[in-house]
């Protein structure tokens, strides 16, 4: 197991000065990918917070080959960097063995990525997908995805007079990829920074596509103070909002059971973007979540260790 | 030695694509262009070519992983048409911006709606703001030659842009042509070997490609990238030299036919050249000429050569087989006229939108145009500045 005293030691190609938001948890996925890498990586990033903020010309933050073409391609993209790596290995013009990894956002991977991503995975390119889901379009000012949670008030999914926030269910991107019949699908959060770290790994080392969805809460989009990020990250797991899980080979595999599983207003009351539940009218959008909560939960536990794909 | 074939213009470039041997080919397939990736298919499956062939899920994909590709440092060819370039739109000019010199076979088709599959060239047109040089073929051979040669002033120094070249949907693609083919090894000494100046797979040297490029950088990149398209013009005509040099070929800006025996000239591109040189054929039999100059480059746009040539002239008619919906005119009148501009004496420029959808040019609508062009000579008849012809009304 990866210990803590050895991570500052690894090489971190993910530099200092770059202008993500004050307790942003995206450079802690990005540092951890670098500190659980052996390898050379190449990056490809959808449009988005990451990349917008580490790639501001004539500045970069990235010491290791970094691409950005558009928001919806960041899988289509890598999968070209891969193609050309594999076309020239195969003459013998590169002898390298280099790593490929893509970062997208929830907006640019489970929505208009999807399509993208879908067919980078289902040709096999050997790359690792890394979505940072912050549960709305933050970079353009905290839209709607669809991965925002049931009844998170967003930007287009106002708490409003009649209708309190988002009214529909997340997408279970995860499944989805796992649905590719691929070699390996995990839930990581940086608040097990070791099953994050194993995660990464695992999915660099294995050949072919592997996907990693990690949840990452949002200072301004959520409304919580700056030092609270893996503080809510950990509330998300601990009241199964994120269970934290992985599909092997078909397989699935809970991570993580919390002792006590807590309420999910355990992990809501501390956001803006569900303050309108505290509200007395809208306690039946608040039971809707926790019983969507739940019902998650309970599915998972009746696939835990069992080939589902 | 060369080899003569009996083949399609779709064959004949995907048999350009086999002597190219591109590292990766990223395609989708789409009607009328689909036998190119077709073919080029079987040249991968039975180990011809060294390509990693890239089978993607959309024309969107397709131009995205040939960007990620030619980024990561090697040659990288695709082909399309109509709705599958209109797709790959936004990627065209991504592709352009970051100065990758990847070259795409467009098989000219008419864009939805209604759904058509056959030749006009609103597709092309439609890119024609999209930082890429364009090529323009009437023939499978010219579509062969010009896939060659854009290999060469695509990755010059000088260039570095994306090349498109353009044939006719069907009337080309399809249709069986004399193609005569180049040795394979004459085409690979041509084209030499590819050096990427910054490929991403340099993990030594590690580079960022796709910055964000505010009001402080922005405007200099695209100042870079227009004086990138100026200079491709004498690159492409170098290029053509060569060309002409090693195998005899005659490639140029445009092509004149009966150009300079005349003071009417019509100007066209792809496959109806071919329909107006047999008519000024069947003209100068009778005693009479007309001209006809044939336009192989329209990005960029030779505005100097063309005002150069066509200044003498009396009647100019331009045919545009895309129309500009609102516009003055089809794009290539509204270009030609404005070039013409300037000038303190100038012949009087006029044109036609034909041929939609694969609509015929046929020997009646030449001749119409003849005749409006000999009229307004003989008799200062001035004919209306665009109009739509080959339709019924």
């Amino acid at each position: 197991m990866v210990r803590a005293k050895d991570l500052p030691n690894r090489n971190n190609l993910f530099t200092s000065g770059h202008r993500l938001c004050a307790g942003c948890p995206i450079p802690i996925i990005t540092k951890m990918l670098f500190m659980a890498s052996d390898w050379p990586l190449v990056i490809a990033n959808a449009t988005g917070c990451l990349e917008v903020a580490t790639t501001i010309y004539p500045y970069t933050s990235w010491n290791t080959p970094w691409i950005h073409s558009a928001f919806e391609n960041a899988a289509a993209t890598i999968s070209g960097v891969e193609a050309m790596y594999q076309s020239l290995k195969k003459q013998g013009k590169i002898n390298k063995d280099i790593k490929f990894v893509a970062f997208g956002g929830d907006g640019g991977s489970y929505d208009i990525g999807v399509q993208a991503l879908s067919g980078a995975i289902e040709r096999g390119h050997d790359f690792l997908y890394i979505c940072y889901d912050n549960g709305a379009y933050m970079n353009t000012g905290i839209q709607r995805s669809g991965a925002t949670p049931f009844g998170a008030a967003t930007t287009t999914s106002p708490a409003g007079k009649v209708i309190p926030g988002k009214s529909q269910k997340r997408k279970d991107l995860t499944f989805i990829v796992a649905g590719h019949h691929i070699e390996y699908a995990a839930q990581a959060t940086v608040a097990k920074w070791q099953d994050l770290h194993d995660k990464l790994r695992k999915g660099l080392e294995l050949k072919g596509p592997a996907f990693l969805n990690v949840l990452s809460p949002c200072v301004p989009g959520w409304g919580y103070p700056e030092d609270k990020s893996v503080e809510i990250s950990k509330l998300a797991v601990e009241t199964v909002m994120w269970p934290l899980y992985e599909i092997e080979k078909g397989v699935l595999k809970l991570n993580y059971r919390p002792k006590e599983i807590l309420p999910v207003t355990e992990f809501t009351k501390h956001q803006t973007r569900f303050r309108h539940l505290n509200k007395e009218s809208n306690k039946a959008v608040l039971e809707e979540l926790q019983k969507q909560v739940n019902d998650y939960w309970d599915f998972l536990n009746s696939v835990d260790g069992k080939r589902i794909v | 030695m060369t080899q003569i074939v009996a083949t399609t213009g779709n064959g004949a470039a995907a048999y350009a694509m086999k002597q190219i041997n591109p590292d990766v080919c990223a395609a989708y397939p789409i009607t009328p262009s689909t036998q190119v990736m077709e073919d080029f298919s079987e040249f991968v499956h039975d180990g011809i070519v060294n390509t990693n062939l890239v089978t993607v899920e959309s024309e969107h994909s397709a131009m995205s992983a040939c960007i990620g590709a030619s980024a990561a440092g090697g040659r990288v060819m695709n082909a399309t048409s109509a709705n599958g370039l209109a797709l790959m739109w936004e990627m065209l000019y991504i592709a352009s911006g970051m100065r990758l010199p990847i070259i795409l076979t467009v098989v000219n088709r008419a864009l939805s709606a209604p759904i058509n599959i056959h030749c006009d060239h609103s597709d092309a047109m439609g890119a024609r703001d999209s930082g890429w040089i364009q090529l323009y073929s009437e023939t499978a051979q010219e579509a062969y030659d010009n896939l060659i040669q854009a290999v060469r002033i695509a990755e010059h120094p000088d260039v570095l842009l994306p090349v498109m070249v353009n044939f006719d949907g069907f009337i080309t693609s399809h249709s069986i042509d004399r193609v005569d083919y180049l040795e394979d090894e004459d085409v690979r000494k041509f084209i030499g070997e590819y050096k990427p100046k910054l490929p991403l797979l340099d993990v030594d040297n590690p580079i960022s490609m796709g910055l964000l490029a505010l009001q402080d950088y922005y405007i200099e990149f695209k100042k870079q990238q227009q004086d990138a398209m100026a200079r491709a013009k004498e690159i492409i005509k170098q290029v053509a030299g060569d060309y002409k040099k090693q195998f005899n070929r005659d490639y140029s800006l445009y092509e004149k036919y009966n150009f300079d025996e005349s003071d009417m000239a019509i100007i066209a591109l792809n496959s109806s050249a071919g329909t107006i040189k047999y008519m000024i054929d069947s003209y100068k039999a009778k005693g009479i000429n007309l001209g006809l100059l044939k336009l192989r480059v329209f990005r960029p746009f030779p505005t100097e050569e063309l005002v150069e040539e066509l200044k003498s002239k009396k009647v100019i008619c331009v045919l545009d087989r895309s129309d500009s919906f609102g516009a003055q005119s089809g794009p290539l009148l509204a270009e030609i006229r404005s070039a013409m501009y300037n000038l303190d004496k100038r012949p009087f420029v006029y044109g036609k939108v034909y041929g939609l959808g694969g609509r015929d040019l046929e020997e009646n609508h030449i001749d119409s145009v003849y005749g409006e062009m000999d009229a307004y000579v003989k008799t200062g008849k001035v004919p209306p500045v665009c109009e739509y012809i080959t339709h019924r009304d």
